[in-house]
């Protein structure tokens, strides 16, 4: 009896079930269109002009007359040779932080202090993070008034090159302080799947020293799995504006820097440059990762032969201490330059070598006040839109994969494409393209282009928590009679709750951040905090910088501080929901 | 600039329709009707104006400048029922090449600028490139018989281009030095180009100028060649390439001196005005330069720089000129831009401006031609402690033909764009 | 129609191979233990049976609960109960939610609902449990609401994957005293994959060995 009771309540679920499956089946195809969709059209519109072809401004015929320009350019090798550079070393010195903080940390107090700060660290905007430094750091920086004159006899502040220094190195550390956090997030999402705590004992037993014994046993399988987001890092430290304008080399500047101002060069010719020198860029990008593959090599043959060799390292102290120092000094610095920022928000007249302001005042926040209302709700509209349809995407597709257990490999690297493929590269073409197509520019238009960049990033967040689920969880409440649907919504999602949160404030970060889409694609209409941010940037005045870098920390950390309490309070009699 | 490189017909024919059809016809709107609006028939631009919104670029970097820019919004809203929003460029290059962009898939309506703030060099290029509404517009507008076209000449030619009534003006600018009396005495400043060499070499890594193609860097390169130039009215015409090496020789033996006693040895620069403004309020910097007279004062009363600076001239003269606002061919609200154009040169307006304690930027109109009423409003500023008079500014030298600052610029970062 | 659970010709092939084939029948309240190998496909008989075998996997046959023919419905709908090795209580539910999750819709009004549960939970003797978090339980509490919860939702039979093979010595005894005295009452058919003999002894019934 209860039998056919329960069989003849079968049809809405039913329905349900259907519309999910359907849903579910097309989400890759759907996303697919909408990464590579904009990439690919961006990349055309940028490679027919970079071989001549750019027929309203007359050229009609494929030639390289755009390439020899470029490199007529007075100091363009440098200006490749700096993106190199600092790319590779950024990223080299992040990974390096991460792996011995991660070897050296797991499991001490210092190391929990650190875990509970990446969230934090990631709201932090690239563009506050940097600025933040450069007030640190210049030399008539916070540091410098702190020691000056009583240590330093400085009544001037000294005339070195720091920032913007040629080589590009305080370029270099103002991006490892970003990526780092970034870099500890995935390799902690990563060490997750592996029985980390398990293996350690087994190797320790073996008298192997903490690091050594982490970098031996576990690293090669941890690695395994970050490679995706260490090439989205390697990608973004070669080609980033916002950074490079404010700490990079200027004379020359690092390529993309150059770049930017070729496309926003009114004299039309230099299209045929800026086309080129994005393909160029684009061609960094590859060697870039390139080079990155061959150290991997030469890392993991040295491993080899050093783990053949047998030798312990088992007195590592010091080492250990050292390495949760930096990446300690790391978080340190993120935050006094976020304080700097917040005191230059309010700060009167502020001479060096004074340490702190003569005067506070509020004038720049009540002249900037008033006028940030409507980027305001641009930044937050766009974010919640662009990172929610791309989060309902991210777990449409994650399911079918967990459900037909297949990754697709092609899928995955097509997906991370506009992580790698440099944003100068393809949004200049797709600005083009947009502007002849028949729709306004319009919030939806920006969103649709923000998902580009914020779906990359939900998937890197949220791909490993999903594949890391017990599935065995949905068989049992499958075996107890649920529908797909009740399945998914009340074990699935519910239990990866605070995974998704955290993908969507990784998101609405993202988001929130991104510059050169917002105003290529925005036209300027569309004002967010960000662009807002940059445009006042340019003024160099250090207390609208302060307001607005302040704002552009706010946001994604509000977002950050949701996704942690409100999976705390919805479980907060349920021990086992607390990580 | 394009040469052409001719691949054997017809495959190149094909090839080159395809990608035309892919680049162009994505897009291609109808011609622009000739219906803009006429200023000369006031009563109708404000009806057509009402209602719409105007999108301004402009230039976004100083928080006085965004400040009067929402209260001029206001202000039209008020009166005109016209929305303005302020599009703050980081660069005003940027609003070129929208356009330039914008032309280029052939959006010939609905663009996404209505109003530029712009001079010189990206005016010449909009201007060449037929990139601005209609002539004449700006000479029509009501508020333009304020404007003291006789005694401001460069209002009608804006770096030697005939502005035509392609741009209406909107403030007036003045090279003007300014030094720390607290730390550098004021007999000891330089009074000219080559003076201020000589001063940086007894005060090695205390001068810079903000790297060009900044605007005011730009500015800088101009003004020492104007100086040294053996024949100055040669900067009034385009360049003669022959005569280029010779006639830049002197100025450019004068920064080779320059070079090594710049801060930072000249390996980096500052980005612009405002950056050279916070070094010198850090102490970075003993001399920094603006196009706006007013800045000093406008610099100490919003506690970005200390009240002992003060400013001066070069008796010889420094570079004056004057900033326009602009409507591109193809803006989407040009009545209201208008609107907006002609309430910026209302004696009110200008007054605002000039007022150093909102932004302090000299006004394009003749003061003493105005009604009692607003003439004492100007009269009434205090234009501040560390401001010149009108009559201590010294004389203005006319800016060159644009030609010459895309030479100099090129040549500029031949020599010293590639420091390392 | 032939009472309890039956399998009829099932096949499992991977890539070509063919890993399993089993033809067997288990009555009601009877229990069948497969044993093998680790690797020798115990589990993907139960995934096979359960509904949600890895799709690179080729199976073929029928598997009949008292005639129904469950190969052609949804996972969620062939009520065929599982208890693995972990008690896999739902950690973000209360163990009430767990088993009010657990029975059917059918079962209408909150208070009904809820009683039934606390009834349940009386029946393993853990009275008073039903607002307790799951994860405050010890392993031998959890295994038990477990179990409760699976016999709650009205399985048509009941799959046991290796599911003692956790439990200390004490508890395990307990355990299998309490799951097959449960399916025994209730005519459950179970299906049992484990590789220690004493399972097998313990249920008592036909045992089939594979791999």
């Amino acid at each position: 009896m209860e039998a056919a009771l329960r069989r003849g309540k079968l049809t809405p679920m039913r329905q349900a079930d259907r519309a999910l499956s359907i849903a579910i089946a097309v989400s890759p195809a759907l996303v697919i269109l909408i990464l590579a969709g904009p990439v690919i059209a961006g990349l055309a519109g940028t490679l027919l002009p970079a071989f001549g072809f750019f027929p309203v401004l007359g050229g009609d015929s494929f030639n390289l007359d755009g390439y020899t320009m470029l490199f007529a350019e007075p100091g363009i090798w440098m200006s490749v040779w700096l993106s190199l550079f600092t790319g590779l070393a950024a990223t080299a010195i992040s990974l390096v932080v991460v792996i011995l903080a991660i070897a050296a940390g797991t499991g001490t107090r210092a190391f929990a202090w650190l875990t509970r700060m990446i969230s934090p660290l990631l709201a932090v905007p690239h563009a506050a993070a940097a600025f933040g430094f450069l007030f640190l750091f210049s030399p008539s920086g916070f540091l410098s008034r702190l020691m000056s004159p009583e240590l330093t006899g400085w009544t001037q502040p000294p005339d070195i090159l720091i920032p913007n220094d040629p080589m590009g190195f305080s370029l270099i550390l103002g991006l490892a302080l970003k990526e780092i956090p970034f870099l500890l997030l995935m390799a902690l999402a990563a060490a997750s799947q592996i029985k980390i705590a398990q293996s350690r004992q087994l190797i320790a037993s073996f008298g192997y020293g903490r690091i050594a014994g982490f970098l031996i046993g576990i690293w090669p399988q941890l690695y395994r799995r970050m490679r995706l987001p260490v090439f989205a890092v390697l990608a973004f430290s070669t080609t980033v504006v916002d950074v490079a304008a404010i700490l990079g080399p200027t004379n020359p500047a690092p390529l993309v820097i150059r770049l930017v101002g070729w496309i926003n060069d009114p004299d039309l010719s230099m299209r045929f440059i800026a086309s080129s020198g994005a393909v160029v860029l684009v061609l960094l990008t590859l060697t870039a990762i390139l080079l990155w593959t061959g150290l991997e090599r030469a890392g993991s043959v040295l491993m080899r032969r050093q783990s053949g060799r047998g030798q312990r390292f088992a007195r590592d102290a010091l080492a250990q201490k050292l390495s949760l120092i930096v990446a300690t000094l790391t978080c340190v610095i993120v935050l006094t330059g976020l304080l700097l920022l917040g005191l230059w928000s309010i700060a009167g007249l502020w001479q060096f070598p004074h340490a702190i302001p003569s005067q506070l005042t509020m004038r720049s926040w009540m002249s900037a006040l008033p006028q940030m209302g409507g980027p305001l709700w641009t930044t937050i509209a766009v974010a919640c839109l662009s990172t929610g349809i791309s989060l309902a995407l991210v777990v449409l597709v994650l399911q079918r994969a967990s459900e037909t257990k297949r990754e697709a490999r092609a899928g995955q690297w097509l997906i991370y494409m506009p992580l790698i493929v440099p944003q100068a590269s393809f949004l200049f073409g797709l600005q083009l393209l947009v502007l002849g197509s028949p729709f306004a520019v319009s919030v939806p238009m920006l969103v649709l282009v923000h998902m580009v960049f914020v779906l990359p990033y939900v998937m890197l967040s949220l791909g490993d928590p999903w594949r890391g689920f017990d599935q065995r969880y949905e068989q049992i409440a499958f075996g107890l009679g649920q529908s797909r649907w009740n399945v998914f919504w009340k074990i699935r999602l519910a239990m990866l709750l605070r995974p998704i949160l955290t993908a969507f404030a990784v998101g609405f970060a993202v988001s929130a951040g991104l510059y050169l889409p917002t105003v290529l694609i925005g036209a300027g209409r569309l004002p967010t905090i960000t662009t807002e941010a940059v445009a006042l940037a340019s003024g160099g005045n250090r207390r609208a910088i302060g307001v607005y870098a302040f704002m552009q920390t706010l946001l994604p950390f509000v977002a950050f501080s949701l996704a942690m309490l409100v999976p705390t309070l919805l479980f907060v009699n349920r021990r086992a929901m607390r990580h | 600039m394009v040469k052409e490189h001719h691949f054997s017909e017809p495959w190149d024919q094909i090839v080159k329709r395809l990608l035309s059809a892919l680049l162009v016809a994505i897009s291609l709107t109808p011609p622009a009707f000739a219906g803009d609006p006429d200023p000369s028939n006031w009563p109708s631009v404000l009806e057509e104006a009402k209602g719409q919104t105007v999108y301004w670029n402009a230039w976004g970097g100083a928080e006085n400048i965004n400040a009067y820019i929402a209260w001029a919004g206001a202000e039209i809203e008020k009166c005109c029922g016209v929305k303005l929003i302020h599009v703050k460029l980081d660069d005003t290059a940027n609003a070129v090449a929208k356009v330039v962009a914008e032309k280029a898939v052939g959006k010939s309506e609905a663009g996404s600028v209505d109003l530029i703030w712009i001079n010189g060099e990206n005016f010449a290029s909009m201007k060449r490139q037929g990139l601005l509404m209609a002539a004449g517009w700006a000479e029509k507008l009501p508020n333009r018989k304020h404007v003291d076209v006789k005694g401001k000449p460069t209002v009608r030619t804006d770096f030697t281009i005939p502005v035509e009534g392609l741009e209406s003006p909107w403030g007036m600018a003045k090279l003007v030095f300014f030094h720390d009396s607290a730390r550098t005495k004021a007999e000891d400043l330089p009074k000219s180009a080559r003076e201020l060499v000589d001063w940086a070499e007894k005060n090695p890594g205390r001068f810079s100028y903000p790297q060009p193609p900044d605007f005011i860097g730009s500015s800088f390169l101009k003004q020492v060649l104007s100086e040294t130039i053996a024949d100055p009215a040669k900067l009034l015409k385009p360049v003669n390439e022959a005569m280029f090496v010779a006639d830049t020789n002197p100025m450019f033996e004068l920064l080779d001196r320059l070079q090594p006693n710049l801060w930072r040895q000249g390996k980096t620069y500052p980005n612009n005005y405002p950056d050279m403004k916070r070094l010198m309020n850090d102490g970075e910097l003993d001399i920094a330069f603006s196009f706006n007279p007013a800045d000093a004062t406008a610099g100490i009363e919003a506690g970005e720089l200390p009240d002992t600076v003060r400013s001066f001239t070069f008796p010889g003269g420094t570079l004056g000129n004057t900033h326009f606002v602009a409507i591109p061919y193809n803006a989407t609200a040009k009545a209201g831009a208008m609107v907006l154009a002609n309430f910026l040169i209302s004696p009110q307006a200008q007054a605002r401006k000039q007022d150093p304690k909102v932004w302090g930027d000299p006004t394009v109109l003749d003061i003493n031609a105005l009604p009692e009423a607003d003439k004492a409003a100007f009269a009434a500023l205090d234009l501040g402690i560390a401001t010149l008079r009108p009559e201590q500014l010294g004389k203005a030298l006319d800016e060159p033909h644009p030609g010459w600052m895309e030479r100099v610029e090129t040549e500029w970062k031949r020599r010293y764009g590639a420091a390392n | 129609m032939r009472e309890g659970l039956s399998l009829e010709n099932i096949v499992i092939a991977l890539g070509g191979k063919q890993l399993l084939a089993i033809n067997a029948h288990v009555g009601k309240g009877d229990v069948l233990t497969v044993m093998g190998p680790s690797g020798a496909g115990k589990s993907t008989l139960l995934a096979y049976i359960g509904g949600f075998l890895d799709p690179a996997f080729d199976a073929s046959g029928k598997v009949l609960v008292d005639g129904i023919d469950l190969t052609g419905l949804p996972a969620g709908e062939r009520h065929a109960g599982i208890l693995f090795q972990d008690p896999l209580l739902f950690p973000h539910m209360s163990v009430g939610g767990n088993l009010a999750f657990a029975l059917p819709a059918a079962y209408k009004g909150w208070i009904f609902r809820r009683r039934r549960c606390e009834m349940a939970l009386g029946n393993i003797g853990l009275d008073g449990y039903f607002d307790r978090d799951p994860d405050t339980l010890s392993g031998g509490q959890r295994a038990r609401v477990a179990l409760a919860r699976v016999l709650l939702s009205d399985p048509r039979t009941l799959l046991l994957d290796e599911p003692f093979s956790k439990l200390d010595a004490e508890l395990r005894a307990q355990m299998r005293q309490l799951v097959f005295t449960k399916a025994r009452d209730r005519g459950l058919p179970v299906l049992m994959v484990t590789h220690d003999p004493s399972d097998a002894e313990a249920a008592g019934g036909q045992v089939l060995r594979i791999g």
